[in-house]
């Protein structure tokens, strides 16, 4: 086993560098001067001359090798130091802590909400093969996949939000100030970001419970005489999830996807929405540390699910 | 080739043997969900190919005079800020996110496979560098990525089809190489290098082929998945330039007309999320009639 998690943290280490090397890679595709565009927000340019821009280039370190700008960029990075936002003259550390949580708080709620419902969904579905709840299931399942998550927003404030004016349009409230009004207005957020991964997770777990449900050993727990519960809960669901745990992991990557048009929708004031405001406002330094944040963490949490992987099934370790 | 595994495998109770595509016609054609999603396919690709002939309007001539209307007679879904028509643009739309679906897929669907293929076949530290990479794009969510690049190389149709062809190139890779993985162990590749053919001869003309089921239940599933990110990222304001119609950017459009004009947002979704689920509906009738290890069952 610990060879096993060592080999799993020497790769993320090695697929982690090459992550900042892409983010590094695209940021240096910027059409133009990173220092003309920096300038151009600033102050109106013409009024710096040629010299002032040539010192200007010195002190952002410009003039160096790109492999030098890299390690320098990077090593500001792991320290801390993510440079200034041009758009918000804040220092993007700062930034990106006061969003964080916010998307945080989103991303956990509705991970545990897609994990459940999908989870006892999907077994339903599979043990009910055929019935209404199977139907419906795969209904669910389908809609979760094609619908778009941005319009499905729209589609919930204008029901819940405009006709029925059961819940709010927009806004935030972080929960250690008061959870039961950030209860009540993440709930509209929540149920967007959480359907995607429900129809996902739902549909895993009922083929892998069909899947399960036809083994020798699950026919051997039948006829030991267990109860259904028994034979469910201990020898099928626990099979079964092994497969649902990896989706877990590509899950996180959708929300954080699902979570960029959520909090534009519901005017929340979340990372993705500082990232889509950056892109914008041409704020690249934001721009360039949120996507790296938003990677490691995937990565990070794939590393997770990749060692609780093995941990579960033998077989992947020693495989 | 199924023969001979029959009596690899020794399983008695073989199914008799039908014709792939005997299997195929069953199982795919005679499935009335996956007719369904087919029908509606279809129909967007006359709707695109015909775009001119049915649209009523011009999708982009303006008519403030004729400023938000709702669907009546003459404009069956109504008009929008600038009087354009909704249904003209709705239809106009579906060319642009077709566009952005087969180009991304063709472009990510080449380079992905070839990648995959390459890294596969020579395995060593090429497949090492390459699968690392394909690793490390994988960390990205698709519509993060796809936002970023699209935002350093601006906009416009061939950028976004650049941008999500980037940020869906791995999973055609990873496909590819666990394929070439299987598929270079048989006994045919070695009697082929016995003969002395050329690795190029190898993997485009007797490895690759085997990827071609596989490769098309991808790019069927990819496409929906492509016109959803493609629609996102003009909700966004990140997609082709106004005033090309694009279905994201109508939804949009209409969010602030949603308590008096909610077709403006309405119509665009719906379209979306019908072309999106009839291209999941395919995939999975394509995957349920290609799949090898279903053969028999279905």
């Amino acid at each position: 086993m610990t060879a096993y998690i060592i080999r799993r943290l020497i790769m993320a280490i090695f697929i982690l560098i090459i992550v900042t090397l892409i983010v590094f890679f695209i940021m240096q595709l910027l059409p133009g001067d990173p220092l003309v565009i920096f300038l151009g927000q600033q102050a109106g340019t013409g009024s710096i001359s040629q010299e002032q821009l040539e010192q200007l280039y010195i002190r952002y370190g410009l003039d160096k090798p790109l492999i030098v700008q890299y390690w320098n960029w990077i090593t500001g990075v792991v320290q801390g130091d993510m440079g200034e936002s041009i758009y918000y003259h804040e220092d993007v550390g700062t930034l990106l802590l006061e969003r964080f949580p916010v998307t945080l708080d989103l991303g956990i709620k509705s991970f545990i909400l897609y994990n459940i419902l999908g989870i006892v969904m999907g077994m339903i579905a599979a043990l009910r093969r055929g019935k209404w709840i199977d139907t419906f299931a795969t209904v669910v399942s389908y809609i979760g996949v094609s619908i778009p998550v941005f319009w499905l927003g729209l589609i919930l404030i204008y029901l819940f939000g405009l006709r029925l004016e059961w819940f709010p349009i927009a806004g935030y409230t972080l929960p250690t100030e008061d959870l039961w009004k950030n209860l009540y207005q993440s709930f509209l957020p929540v149920i967007c970001l959480s359907l995607m991964g429900w129809a996902v997770i739902a549909r895993q777990t009922r083929s892998s419970v069909l899947e399960v449900i036809s083994q020798d050993y699950v026919r051997t727990a039948w006829s030991k005489g267990l109860t259904e519960r028994g034979v469910i809960l201990k020898h099928v669901l626990k099979n079964s999830l092994i497969p649902v745990i990896t989706l877990m992991g590509i899950g996180l990557g959708l929300m954080f996807g699902g979570q960029v048009f959520i909090e534009q929708v519901f005017a929340i004031p979340g990372v993705g929405r500082l990232l889509v405001g950056s892109v914008f406002a041409q704020d690249y330094q934001v721009v360039q540390s949120a996507t790296l944040i938003i990677a490691t963490i995937v990565i990070l949490v794939n590393l997770i699910v990749d060692i609780s992987y093995g941990w579960f099934d033998p077989r992947i370790r020693y495989g | 080739m199924t023969e001979k595994k029959v009596i690899e495998t020794g399983i008695s109770e073989a199914p008799p043997r039908v014709g792939e595509w005997q299997r195929f016609q069953r199982v795919f054609f005679q499935r009335k969900v996956v007719m369904f999603g087919l029908i509606i396919l279809v129909l967007l690709v006359i709707t695109a190919i015909f775009a001119p002939l049915l649209a009523p309007y011009n999708p982009t001539q303006i008519s403030m005079k004729e400023s938000l209307q709702q669907p009546s007679g003459t404009h069956l879904l109504g008009t929008d800020l600038q009087g354009r028509d909704t249904l003209s643009r709705l239809i106009y739309g579906s060319r642009t996110a077709l566009a952005v679906g087969f180009g991304s897929v063709l472009m990510a669907g080449v380079v992905g496979v070839v990648l995959g293929l390459v890294a596969g076949y020579f395995g060593g530290i090429i497949n090492m560098v390459i699968m690392r990479i394909m690793d490390a794009l994988m960390g990205f969510p698709m519509i993060l990525l796809a936002l970023v690049i699209s935002a350093v190389l601006g906009s416009g149709l061939l950028n976004v089809i650049i941008a999500l062809s980037v940020a869906t190139l791995p999973g055609y890779a990873r496909v590819m190489h666990a394929l070439t993985l299987t598929v270079r162990e048989n006994d045919y590749i070695l009697a082929e290098r016995a003969m002395g053919a050329s690795n190029m001869r190898m993997m485009f003309q007797h490895i690759l082929p085997n990827g071609l089921p596989p490769m098309i239940v991808l790019i069927t599933l990819q496409l929906g998945a492509l016109i959803l990110a493609e629609a996102g990222l003009s909700f966004l304001g990140l997609g082709i330039r106004p005033p090309n119609a694009a279905w994201g950017a109508m939804v949009a459009d209409g969010r602030r007309y949603l308590l008096t004009y909610p077709w403006l947002s309405l119509a665009p979704g719906i379209a979306i999320g019908f072309v999106v689920f009839a291209f999941n509906l395919v995939g999975d009738g394509l995957r349920d009639a290609l799949d090898p290890r279903l053969r028999g069952l279905l």
